[in-house]
C-alpha cells in the first residue's frame, strides 16, 4: 500500500481510472453516439443525415411502440410472478441442509449456464408440432408464443434467483423458527409469519433484477418468435434490432434504442426507491 | 447504496449496449469486416471480393486460383483475394463494410433490392455498357438472369453461381399410392388437396416460422394470375403496384389453401432452416412442398434415400384466366457479382468477373450440384450429381419468358421487413386479404 493512499484513508482515485476509461468508451460514448444519430437518418452508408426530431415523432405515432410496450409490461409482470413463485418455493426447499438438496440443488442450477441461443434452439425443437413434445401450434398463435417466451425466459433464470432465495432463507436465524414451533406454529404458519417476512430483501433484489432482465429479454424472442405470430410478442429490444439490423433505418434504431435506454433508467431508479432496495436496510431489527 | 445500483446499473444496460454500440461503432470506426483491403503495391493491386461463405464457395476459390495465375490478372496488373463471410451475417457484413475505407472491391449479392441502396449511394460501377461491348459478357448468360441482377434496366452485377428457381416438389411414394399426377393447373391442384385430406394426409409441407416459404407462394400466385409486371412495379418502388386486382386475388387464394388445411395445422411453429418442412415432406405426412432448388441438396442430406427415389418435381401450376405465362419462374435467378466504384482498379476488376462466364468456371459449379447460368451450361449438365434434375431445372429457367427474382430480395430492405410481416399475418389469420393490400400500399 502506498503513503497516499494510507494518508487519505482509502485508494487512491487513479485506481478507477482503467475503470472509467473502459466505461467511457465501450459504454457511454456509444450511447451519446446512439443519441446523436437517432436525430438523422442513416442507411449506413455515407454520412447521417441530420432530420431532426422526425424519428422521435415516428416513434410516438408508430402503432408498433404502444404494443411492444403493452407486450413488454405483461411479459414482465408475468414472468416476474412465474419466476417469483417457483424460486421462493424452489430456494426455501433446497434451503434445508440434507445432502441430497445440495446435490439437487446443483443440477437446478444448469439451466443457468447454457447460453439464451442454445436455450431457445433447444425449445424450437421441442415446440416442433410434428416432432415435438407438444404437437401443436404453439409458436403460431398469439398466446401459445407469449407463454413459450415466459417458460423458456423462466427455465432459464428460475434456477439463479433460486439460488438467491436460499441464500436468504438459510440466513434466516433458527431460533426464529425454534421459538415458533414452541408456541405451536406449524409448517405453514411459520412459512408465511418468519420465512417470508424475512426474505423482503431478496425479493426486492431478485425482483429488481427481473423487471431488469425482462426489458432487455431478446435472443429468445429472436430464436423462437421472430416477433411473431404477426406482431404479437415484438418486445422493444426486438423491434430496435429488427430497425437496425434488417431494415438499416439506424437513425429510427437509434430513436428506439435511447427511448429503451431512458425507459429502463426510469424504471429501475424507480424499483430501487419502492422497494428500498438500495437502502440496506437490516432484516434483524429488534434481534 | 452506491456499489449495489451501479453494479445493478451495469446489468440493465449491458444488452442495449452491445447491440446499440454495434450500431455507433460503425459510425466511428467503420468495423473492419473486411479485414486489409486496398491493393499491396508490389507488382500490382489486391483487390478484395466479399463473398456468401457457404458450400459453393469452393467454386469461387477455384476461380480465384485460376485468374491471379493468368494472362488476363497480368495484364490488368491485379490479383484477388476472396473474404468469406459466413452464413446469415453477409447483408450486415456488407453494409459495415461498404461503409468503411476498407469496403471490398468486388462484392457478392442477390441483385435488385440487395443493392439499390449501394447504387443510389453511387458506389456500384454500372457495368451495362461493359457487357453490351464484350461479346464474353454479353452472349455468356442466359439473358432473363442477367436482367434479373439490374436495376431499371441498368446492369449492375454478373452471375456468379447456381439458379435456384422455385420448384413445386412432390413425394412420389405418397402419390403413385393415392393414384395421383402432379398438378398442373390449379383446379387440379384443389382436387388433389381433396383427395389427400381425405386419406390424411397434410397436402403441402410449409416452413411457416421462417415466412419467407410464404413469400414463395404469393410470388407465384401472383405471377400466375396478373404475369410478372404486377411485382415489376412494385420493385421499382411504386407502393400503389400492391393494389393490383392480382395481388388481392392472390392473397384471397392463399386464404382460402389455408382455411381449407392445405398446409396443416401447425405450420407457422414448422420451420424450414431447422429441418422441420424437409422432415414432413421426405416422411410423407406432407405429399409436396414449394420450394427453392436447394431442397434437392437438402434432401440428398437428410433424406438420401428419399431423395434418390422418391422425391418428384413440376413446375407451379396454371391458373384458369391467369394472365401470367405458365413458363414463368420465380427464386433466385442467381447471385452476383458487383464492382465497388471506388476500386483502385476496374480493369482487374472486370477480367475477373469474366472468369465467371468461362467453361471451367460452369464446370465447377456443375460438379459442386449447381446448374450454371452459362449459355454453354445445358452441354455440361449430364456431369451434374443428378442430370436429369439438373436439365429440368435448366430448361425450366432458360425457357422462362420472366424470371422473378424473390420479393425479399427484390425490395429495399427498409420494405422488406414489413413485408414479411404482412405476410406471416395473413398466413396465421391476423390479417384479411383486403387489409393485407391495404397495408403494403402504406409501405414506402
Amino acid at each position: 500500500m502506498t503513503a497516499s493512499s494510507t494518508r487519505a484513508g482509502r485508494p487512491h482515485a487513479a485506481w478507477a481510472l482503467p475503470g472509467v476509461l473502459f466505461f467511457s468508451v465501450f459504454a457511454v460514448a456509444p450511447m451519446v453516439l446512439a443519441f446523436y444519430l437517432s436525430f438523422t437518418e442513416w442507411n449506413g452508408l455515407g454520412d447521417p443525415r441530420p432530420v431532426g426530431l422526425a424519428n422521435w415523432q415516428r416513434l410516438l405515432d408508430d402503432p408498433r411502440l404502444t404494443q411492444s410496450l403493452w407486450l413488454t409490461a405483461l411479459l414482465t409482470v408475468t414472468s416476474w410472478a412465474f419466476q417469483t413463485v417457483v424460486s421462493l418455493l424452489l430456494g426455501v426447499w433446497a434451503a434445508g441442509r440434507q445432502r441430497n438438496r445440495a446435490v439437487l440443488s446443483a443440477i437446478f442450477f444448469v439451466p443457468f449456464l447454457l447460453s439464451s441461443t442454445a436455450i431457445a434452439l433447444l425449445f424450437f425443437a421441442l415446440l416442433d408440432p410434428n416432432f415435438g413434445i407438444i404437437q401443436q401450434d404453439t409458436l403460431g398463435s398469439s398466446s401459445g408464443a407469449f407463454l413459450a417466451i415466459v417458460f423458456v425466459g423462466g427455465w432459464q433464470f428460475i434456477p439463479f434467483h433460486t439460488l438467491l432465495y436460499q441464500g436468504g432463507a438459510r440466513q434466516i436465524p433458527e431460533v426464529l423458527h425454534q421459538a415458533a414451533a414452541i408456541d405451536g406454529a406449524g409448517r405453514y404458519r411459520r412459512f408465511f409469519s418468519i420465512t417470508l417476512p424475512q426474505l423482503r430483501n431478496t425479493m426486492a433484489t431478485s425482483g429488481v433484477l427481473m423487471v431488469v432482465g425482462s426489458l432487455t429479454y431478446f435472443e429468445t424472442v429472436l430464436i423462437l418468435t421472430q416477433g411473431g405470430p404477426g406482431t404479437d410478442t415484438a418486445i422493444l429490444p426486438y423491434l430496435m434490432y429488427e430497425a437496425g439490423f434488417k431494415s438499416y433505418d439506424f437513425g429510427y434504431a437509434s430513436a428506439v434504442a435511447s427511448f429503451l435506454v431512458a425507459t429502463a433508467t426510469g424504471l429501475s431508479l424507480l424499483l430501487v426507491r419502492m422497494t428500498g432496495f438500495g437502502a440496506m436496510r437490516s432484516t434483524r431489527e429488534g434481534m | 447504496m452506491g456499489s449495489t445500483t451501479s453494479s445493478e446499473g451495469g446489468r440493465t444496460f449491458s444488452r442495449r449496449w452491445v447491440l446499440g454500440a454495434g450500431a455507433t461503432t460503425l459510425l466511428t470506426t467503420g468495423v473492419t469486416a473486411c479485414g486489409s483491403g486496398g491493393g499491396s503495391g508490389s507488382g500490382g493491386d489486391t483487390l478484395t471480393a466479399l463473398v456468401y461463405g457457404d458450400d459453393a464457395v469452393k467454386v469461387q476459390e477455384k476461380a480465384v486460383a485460376r485468374f491471379n495465375g493468368s494472362a488476363a490478372a497480368k495484364s490488368a496488373k491485379g490479383t484477388v483475394k476472396l473474404q468469406k463471410v459466413p452464413g446469415t451475417e453477409y447483408p450486415a457484413k456488407l453494409r459495415t463494410a461498404m461503409g468503411s475505407p476498407n469496403a471490398p472491391d468486388v462484392l457478392f449479392n442477390w441483385g435488385g433490392g440487395s443493392i439499390k441502396a449501394y447504387r443510389e449511394a453511387d458506389q456500384l460501377v454500372d457495368l451495362t455498357d461493359t457487357i453490351k461491348g464484350d461479346p464474353v459478357l454479353k452472349d455468356g448468360f442466359l439473358p432473363s438472369v442477367l436482367a434479373a441482377g439490374g436495376l431499371d434496366g441498368r446492369n449492375y452485377g454478373i452471375p456468379m453461381r447456381g439458379m435456384q428457381p422455385v420448384i413445386l416438389f412432390y413425394n412420389k411414394s405418397v402419390f403413385t399410392e393415392h393414384k395421383l399426377q402432379p398438378p398442373t393447373t390449379w383446379d387440379q391442384l384443389l382436387d388433389i388437396n381433396a383427395k389427400l385430406k381425405k386419406a390424411g394426409i397434410t397436402p403441402f409441407a410449409l416452413g411457416g416460422s421462417d415466412i419467407w416459404p410464404e413469400l414463395m407462394w404469393l410470388e407465384y400466385l401472383v405471377d400466375r394470375i396478373g404475369g410478372p409486371e404486377v411485382f415489376e412495379r412494385i420493385k421499382n418502388g411504386d407502393a400503389s403496384g400492391w393494389g393490383d386486382p392480382a395481388v388481392l386475388k392472390a392473397a384471397q387464394y392463399v386464404r382460402d389453401l389455408i382455411d381449407d388445411g392445405a398446409f396443416g395445422k401447425g405450420f407457422s411453429s414448422v420451420s424450414y432452416v431447422n429441418g422441420g418442412a424437409p422432415a414432413v415432406f421426405a416422411q410423407g405426412k406432407a405429399a409436396m412442398h414449394l420450394m427453392g432448388s436447394w431442397e434437392y441438396s437438402t434432401q440428398l442430406g437428410k433424406f438420401p434415400e428419399f431423395a434418390k427415389n422418391n422425391l418428384g418435381w413440376a413446375a407451379f401450376p396454371e391458373i384458369e384466366g391467369g394472365s401470367g405465362d405458365v413458363r414463368n419462374v420465380v427464386g433466385n435467378p442467381t447471385n452476383y457479382w458487383s464492382v465497388n466504384a471506388r476500386t483502385r482498379n476496374k480493369d482487374a476488376a472486370i477480367a475477373f468477373l469474366k472468369d465467371c462466364a468461362s467453361e471451367a468456371y460452369a464446370k465447377d459449379l456443375v460438379a459442386n450440384g449447381d446448374i450454371p447460368t452459362t449459355s454453354n451450361a445445358a452441354g455440361l449438365l449430364d456431369a451434374a450429381p443428378n442430370p436429369e434434375f439438373a436439365r429440368f431445372q435448366y430448361e425450366m429457367v432458360e425457357q422462362a419468358p420472366a424470371f422473378t427474382l424473390s420479393w425479399d430480395q427484390a425490395v429495399d430492405p427498409s420494405v422488406q421487413t414489413p413485408m414479411l410481416t404482412e405476410i406471416n399475418k395473413l398466413f396465421v389469420g391476423q390479417s384479411t386479404p383486403s387489409r393485407f393490400v391495404s397495408a403494403l400500399q402504406g409501405l414506402r
